[in-house]
């Protein structure tokens, strides 16, 4: 049987973490290859819909990301992140996908070190964790 | 010239949408003047037989109300589906399943252990279950229930939505002169109801701040409601801003908040998505331990945010692995 590979979401904010995954890119740095990642002007813009979204279609894990609080190019966008992702993860929990599907990160434009730590360890326990393979009435 | 043909059925719902015709009062004069019911269980004496003796598309509407829960309920209106022009989801139960669709959070057996076993009221020593097939002196038979509850158009093509636990009398006459009018709107259309929010008619609109910042939530039975002023700002958690308009903001003239059951506005694939992510962008914390004290006073985050459409978001309900049961 073919190795199971995790498919994971990055939503990513345009001026702190998808910075930091260039930085990474460009360092060379090394983190498994199935993220697919979703650039948007801030993590403030994921909506919660996203993510679900995301996960019908077949993500097994999903990561949002942005600035630090305090750092948010349009002032206060992040704390809204904050807010929805923290709400999101208690209809996460009734839906009885794991927690460990789900993260929310703050990763600066520098810290490209950060991202891959944050990549490889959900990638592991994804990995532990075993394919999400929801049944949707209706198809995708 | 012969009148058009309407038929009217009740899947799972409670039969509010059923009395919701009837509160039409005097206009139901005028519908049965201008129309032909050929099939209405809860009130007149046809029976599926007589459907399906109709030739193909030989009724004009078909108003079905109710999510489809049951086998027989699938059967008929795959029937209503080839015998109808139209078919129409009439309520919230029949567009996105409603109240009855939070039974999408339990699989099959944990429902009919509830139901059958473990209600207080119910007095089952034998543990009888209902069973489809059972035979004694005589066969008899019971539709299967299904293992989830679903909108009508996730099980046949749906042509208009008409919004509503139940459609208040006045969007039943609107969607009703719409269809009788020929002049018939884009497929897929909400019928009788409004594109924009029930802010847009609520006469609270106008004491709703620029910015709406709260900082509690309380329940509506533990406050004294103050009905001359938005309910958002009274820290109530009121569902208008991302539910579709055009029931004349009736909860919010007697100070009672919205609850949603107009469902989505048409850009929203999953209304509880969305609302909960209205509700967190208006709550005014920005540490989260003081966000998650807000929402630890939360009874029941599915009830809140998928009240009347779980079975329509984008998952369906809790989630059933593929090769499970």
């Amino acid at each position: 049987m073919k190795e199971f590979r995790p498919r994971i979401v990055v939503f990513a904010c345009n001026w702190c973490t998808y910075a930091a995954l260039d930085l990474a890119g460009t360092s060379r740095m090394k983190y498994p290859t199935n993220f697919l990642v979703v650039k948007e002007m801030c993590s403030g813009r994921v909506d919660p819909q996203y993510v679900l979204e995301a996960f019908r279609r077949g993500a097994d894990g999903v990561i949002v990301a942005g600035c630090h609080p305090g750092d948010c190019h349009y002032i206060e966008g992040n704390y809204k992140t904050l807010r929805r992702m923290t709400l999101l993860k208690k209809l996460l929990e009734e839906f009885g996908i794991e927690k460990e599907r789900f993260r929310l990160e703050w990763i600066s434009a520098s810290e490209a070190d950060r991202f891959v730590e944050v990549a490889n360890e959900m990638y592991e326990k994804i990995k532990n964790l075993g394919p999400l393979k929801i049944e949707i009435e209706g198809g995708r | 010239m012969q009148k058009p043909k309407i038929a009217l059925y009740w899947c799972a719902g409670c039969g509010g949408c059923e009395e919701a015709v009837v509160d039409l009062a005097e206009k139901i004069l005028d519908v049965i003047n201008l129309v032909d019911i050929v099939f209405w269980p809860v009130a007149l004496d046809y029976k599926v037989e007589d459907v399906e003796k109709l030739p193909d598309g030989s009724i004009t509407a078909s108003f079905i109300n109710g999510g489809i829960r049951m086998g027989e309920h699938e059967h008929v209106v795959k029937l209503l589906r080839k015998k109808s022009k139209l078919v129409i989801a009439y309520g919230a139960c029949s567009a996105w399943g409603g109240v009855p669709g939070l039974a999408n959070l339990y699989d099959k057996e944990e429902i009919m252990k509830c139901v059958y076993q473990e209600t207080p009221t119910v007095d089952n020593p034998s543990k009888t279950m209902p069973q489809v097939k059972t035979e004694k002196e005589v066969t008899l038979e019971l539709p299967n229930f299904l293992p989830r509850i679903l909108p009508l158009d996730l099980v046949v093509d749906v042509d208009y939505y008409v919004p509503g636990c139940p459609p208040t009398p006045d969007v039943t006459w609107k969607s009703i002169e719409t269809l009788l009018s020929g002049n018939l709107p884009p497929k897929g259309s909400t019928l009788g109801a409004l594109t924009k929010s029930v802010c847009y008619e609520c006469a609270l609109n106008e004491t709703k701040p620029e910015k709406v910042l709260i900082k509690d939530f309380m329940r509506p039975h533990k406050v004294a409601i103050d009905p001359s002023k938005c309910l958002l700002t009274q820290n109530l958690m009121c569902m208008g801003p991302v539910t579709r308009g055009g029931c004349g903001s009736l909860c919010l003239k007697v100070a009672m908040p919205c609850t949603g059951c107009f469902g989505p506005l048409d850009e929203v694939k999953d209304y509880g998505g969305k609302a909960a992510s209205y509700f967190a962008s208006i709550l005014d914390y920005m540490d989260e331990k003081e966000i998650e004290k807000v929402l630890s006073k939360f009874p029941d985050f599915m009830g809140v945010f998928y009240r009347y459409t779980l079975p329509a978001s984008r998952l369906r309900g809790k989630i059933k692995m593929k090769g499970g049961d």
